[in-house]
């Protein structure tokens, strides 16, 4: 702010427009109000994540005199998914990147890259699950498991949303082009992206790190 | 000096409003820095909770504290979360929603762990019922 208060004369007609611009520079662009909406949206999102983390510590004990996580979890197959999303979510910053210095092949590289990758998380994903439910271990084994499925499942489901929404923003790039309000969109999309990448760090470290020993 | 600085202020907003509309945080640098960090936060999470490396009551903590220290990387490097001036609501919405899920993980957690005191001892149940 330029002018400090005990300077200013008292209550003009600006001193209210004076008032709300105390960052500085006015209204904020319609961009970081677009993003500060949908940070808000990923914020409940992860509160919506951690009564499932908090229902999956206080059940991951009880296995029902089944398998525990130790006889379960592979961690060379982990270790797989987690590169697969933390490239994923690279490729994504990169993408949209490109798209905002109007780099269009590039842009779509990187795109075609981050669902390739979020495709392979997904099919590790569910070729996990699938052998779990294979060796008797599926959801209504025991209250371990229950646990297990919804949280981890929650997530998956949250990445196949991501890579529908991936295709629809590609899709509305190559109809529109880089404008406005397109790349506000895609803004939102990096923010889930990214922060499904942050769940997946909390689940890999609670679920299958600490579980595994 | 009220009426400089209102006049001054559109033309701000406005060249304010085209750098942000035009050049988003973070370039491929940034990207990348975050990326390495990632890897190598990932790396040791592995090597920790695989190896002896750590005294083996302390390995929980310190998978925490890996976790976490990657969730900031996370944060600034591919979310962009800074403490810049248009940065203030993510970072207070941040604060609370933090303060959101701590009280429900820990409160659970709290609540769960000393459910069994409070209740009837089954054979007490069982006693009832007869």
């Amino acid at each position: 702010m330029n002018a400090s208060p005990a300077t200013a004369p008292l209550a003009g007609p600006q001193s209210h427009s004076a008032s709300l611009s105390y960052s500085g520079g006015g209204p904020a662009s319609r961009r970081i109000v677009v993003g500060y909406g949908f940070w808000i949206f990923l914020l409940s999102d992860i509160i919506m994540f951690s009564a499932l983390f908090a229902t999956y510590a206080v059940l991951s004990g009880q296995t029902a005199g089944g398998p525990a996580g130790h006889d379960l979890f592979e961690l060379r197959h982990v270790g797989a998914e987690t590169l697969c999303l933390l490239f994923s979510s690279y490729s994504c910053g990169l993408g949209a990147l490109a798209l905002e210095r109007r780099r269009m092949s590039a842009f779509y590289i990187n795109f075609a890259l981050t669902f390739v990758l979020g495709a392979a998380f997904l099919g590790l994903e569910l070729g996990e699950f699938a052998g779990l439910t294979a060796r008797g271990a599926g959801p209504s084994r025991s209250a371990f498991l229950s646990a297990f499925f919804s949280l981890v499942g929650l997530h998956g489901a949250h990445v196949t949303a991501g890579l529908l929404w991936l295709c629809f923003m590609v899709a509305q790039v190559a109809a529109r082009g880089p404008r406005d309000f397109v790349r506000r969109r895609l803004l939102c999309f990096s923010l889930f992206w990214h922060a499904l990448d942050i769940i997946w760090v909390a689940l890999l470290t609670l679920v299958y790190l600490m579980g595994a020993r | 000096m009220m009426q400089e600085t209102a006049a001054a202020e559109p033309e701000s907003t406005r060249s304010a409003q085209s750098a942000d509309e035009g050049a988003p945080p973070g370039s491929i640098v940034t990207y990348t820095v975050g990326l390495v960090f990632a890897l190598l936060l990932t790396g040791a999470s592995f090597i920790v909770s695989q190896t002896d490396l750590l005294w083996a009551p302390g390995v929980p903590a310190g998978l925490a504290v890996l976790a976490i220290a990657q969730m900031g990387v996370h944060l600034v490097f591919f979310l962009h979360i800074s403490t810049g001036a248009d940065n203030t609501n993510n970072v207070v919405a941040l604060a609370f929603g933090l303060l959101i899920v701590t009280l429900i993980v820990s409160g659970s957690l709290w609540i769960m762990a000393h459910l069994n005191t409070n209740m009837v001892p089954m054979s007490a149940i069982l006693e009832m019922h007869r």
